[in-house]
């Protein structure tokens, strides 16, 4: 069952509810001139059922998740009969146009909600190999070789000279990699992924010393807020790699996380300069990375946008203020994935993982 | 039989892996006598510094910012004594791969002691890399031209090229205040900066962000043809018939509109 309190899923409904109801009409009345008028006849009948279908929806969600697939689609049929039938005899007492035979509207009805069940059936299946398959991205495209070696190589350094330093440096490398390769797919509180990003940034630090100049704005920051674990770690790898690295002067990347309109908002700034017009196909990658485990826990709630501003290269990342709290009614944290609808009970063990990091 | 030491300098844009190498190159001078001249973060840092003493081994990183560690091979070899080139490098599998097949030194970071000390003990016998070599690499466009004027290699950065005119045996670079003498190919020049320089004759190519204009004019015995207009500076270059198309084409290119509004 697909979740009838996403977004995602409600804007599906009614656009695809409406395109039905837009092409019925067409069908009635194949003039264009009068098509609207057709329309909006069928709208003023199908558009109350289908909006107080959404609404029980939204409020059995939590109950129906629970239910088995079978269980679900019977409910949710036996509630489009029930609301149509509902609505036939109240719209009967109304001075609205005849909406036409009760059997034809139930009819109409069952057949555009099992469509939908259909395509969302469809549409969890095709996102399912795909959950797998992004994981498995994720992990070849996490942290560049360059970086493990080059950073392996800066703590070698420290080790006669700054003992202490080259321990915390170790540390800090430990924490990295137990993030990298433990099961990602769940969410993790904000606050975590910045206390790894700090430890990543101070690693960057080491090798690049006072070329790298970073800025953190975090005043603002619901440090509760759960995000998908590395999503701001790789965009910093890219702000580091492709913006600090080619410059021979010092540079700052500025790190902007803070809450809005009940979104967490965080914009991550590196210097950019256009060399010959190229654009590295690895950043390309990262991003599309991040984009795509973003679609498949918040659907069309997450947006992550990229700017080249005068000379700095932006990248804004939108995602939905939830907390355990609120997310509690669906389950567990570690469950949201399975949001829209059956993620494979995937071995968290996988042999994925292994070898990848190290090339 | 007191042996010259090995004269080393260190190239790397990362101060810890400078430290580093310093480091091993000092648990190498046990078993091999060698001095470190000097380290350089930066490749235009190694050629000043290599110009100033003689050294027999330059071991320098591949990755970095301005000039990289293939591009300083070229021009070091425009020294009076070239020295060897050691690359290093963390990780970079299609460089590597081409290393290899050319029979390039390289040493992986983190570098061990004693393949350090096995490098260096081959240096006497190496010679330098040879052009043709590094020809091979898969090197993106250099940053600076060199050339070697009384007995020094000038760095001349490509960004500040006006243009690049053949004239017998060499090339003339035309910087707004410099002119310079190079050897090498036109159509290799224009291989490797095709997104900066354009062909307007049959012997010169013009950086595009140079370009004010064109202008028609008609010759004594009425022949017309186009001239390159130059920013900053009085000279025209004449437009070949061959490649009159380039007017029409920058006229209305929007990188070059861009540069004129500056």
């Amino acid at each position: 069952m697909p979740d009838f309190r996403n977004l995602g899923t409600v804007l599906r409904i009614l656009v695809a509810v409406n395109g039905v109801v837009a092409v019925a009409a067409l069908l009635r009345d194949p003039s264009l001139r009068t098509w609207p008028i057709a329309w909006t006849d069928m709208v003023a009948v199908a558009e109350p059922q289908l909006l107080l279908m959404l609404a029980t929806l939204y409020g059995l969600q939590p109950w129906l998740a629970r239910q088995t697939y079978s269980l679900g689609v019977t409910i949710l049929l036996a509630l489009t009969v029930l609301t149509g039938v509902g609505l036939y005899t109240l719209l009967g007492r109304t001075e609205l146009p005849e909406p036409g035979g009760l059997l034809r509207n139930v009819l109409l009805g069952l057949l555009t909600a099992w469509g939908l069940i259909a395509y969302f059936r469809l549409r969890a299946r095709a996102l399912s190999p795909a959950i797998t398959e992004a994981r498995l991205q994720a992990l070849q495209a996490r942290i560049r070789p360059h970086f493990l070696f080059n950073s392996i190589n800066a703590v070698l350094s420290l080790v006669r000279t700054d003992p202490r330093r080259a321990e915390t440096s170790l540390e800090d490398m430990a924490d990295l990699f137990r993030v990298l390769m433990r099961d990602n797919r769940g969410l993790a509180p904000l606050a975590d992924e910045v206390e790894l990003c700090r430890q990543y940034l101070a690693l960057e630090k080491l090798r690049l010393g006072d070329r790298l100049v970073v800025e953190w704005h975090t005043n603002n920051m619901p440090a509760d807020a759960l995000v998908p674990p590395l999503i701001l770690q790789p965009l910093l790898e890219n702000a580091v790699y492709h913006g600090i690295e080619p410059l021979t002067e010092p540079g700052i990347v500025s790190v902007n996380i803070f809450y809005k309109g009940g979104d967490v908002h965080a914009i991550l700034r590196n210097p950019y300069r256009v060399t010959g017009g190229q654009h590295h196909a690895g950043n390309k990658m990262a991003m599309a990375n991040v984009r795509e485990r973003l679609a498949l826990h918040f659907d069309a709630e997450a947006t992550l946008e990229t700017r080249v501003k005068a000379d700095a290269y932006e990248v804004h990342l939108r995602i939905p203020y939830r907390t355990e709290k609120s997310a509690a009614p669906h389950g567990d944290a570690t469950n949201r994935r399975d949001a829209h609808g059956s993620a494979p009970p995937a071995d968290p063990k996988a042999p994925l993982r292994r070898g990848t990091v190290y090339g | 039989m007191a042996e010259p030491p090995l004269r080393v300098l260190i190239v790397d844009d990362e101060a810890p892996a400078r430290r580093r190498l310093r480091d091993l190159l000092d648990d190498c001078a046990a078993a091999l006598p060698l001095a470190v001249v000097g380290e350089a973060g930066s490749g235009s840092e190694a050629i000043d510094l290599l110009q100033a003493t003689t050294t027999d081994l330059v071991l320098t990183d591949i990755h970095m910012p301005g000039m990289d560690g293939i591009e300083l091979a070229r021009h070091l070899l425009k020294l009076a004594q070239p020295p060897v080139v050691i690359f290093t490098t963390a990780y970079n599998e299609h460089a590597v791969q081409a290393f290899d097949v050319s029979a390039i030194d390289y040493l992986m970071k983190p570098v061990r002691m004693q393949r350090l000390l096995a490098a260096l003990q081959k240096v006497p016998r190496l010679k330098p890399v040879s052009v043709s070599k590094l020809d091979e690499l898969p090197a993106s466009a250099r940053r600076f031209l060199s050339v070697t004027e009384r007995s020094r290699v000038v760095l001349v950065p490509v960004d500040e090229i006006v243009y690049l005119k053949a004239e017998l045996k060499y090339i003339t670079i035309r910087t707004a205040d410099h002119e310079y003498l190079l050897e090498e190919s036109l159509t290799r020049l224009e291989q490797e900066f095709g997104h900066r320089f354009v062909r307007v004759h049959r012997n010169c190519l013009v950086s595009r962000e140079f370009i004010r204009g064109f202008e028609r004019c008609v010759s004594d015995d009425g022949d017309a043809h186009w001239e390159v207009l130059l920013k900053g500076m009085p000279e025209t270059l004449p437009v070949s018939r061959r490649q009159q198309f380039i007017v029409r084409e920058i006229g209305r290119d929007p990188y070059l509109a861009a540069a004129a509004a500056k």
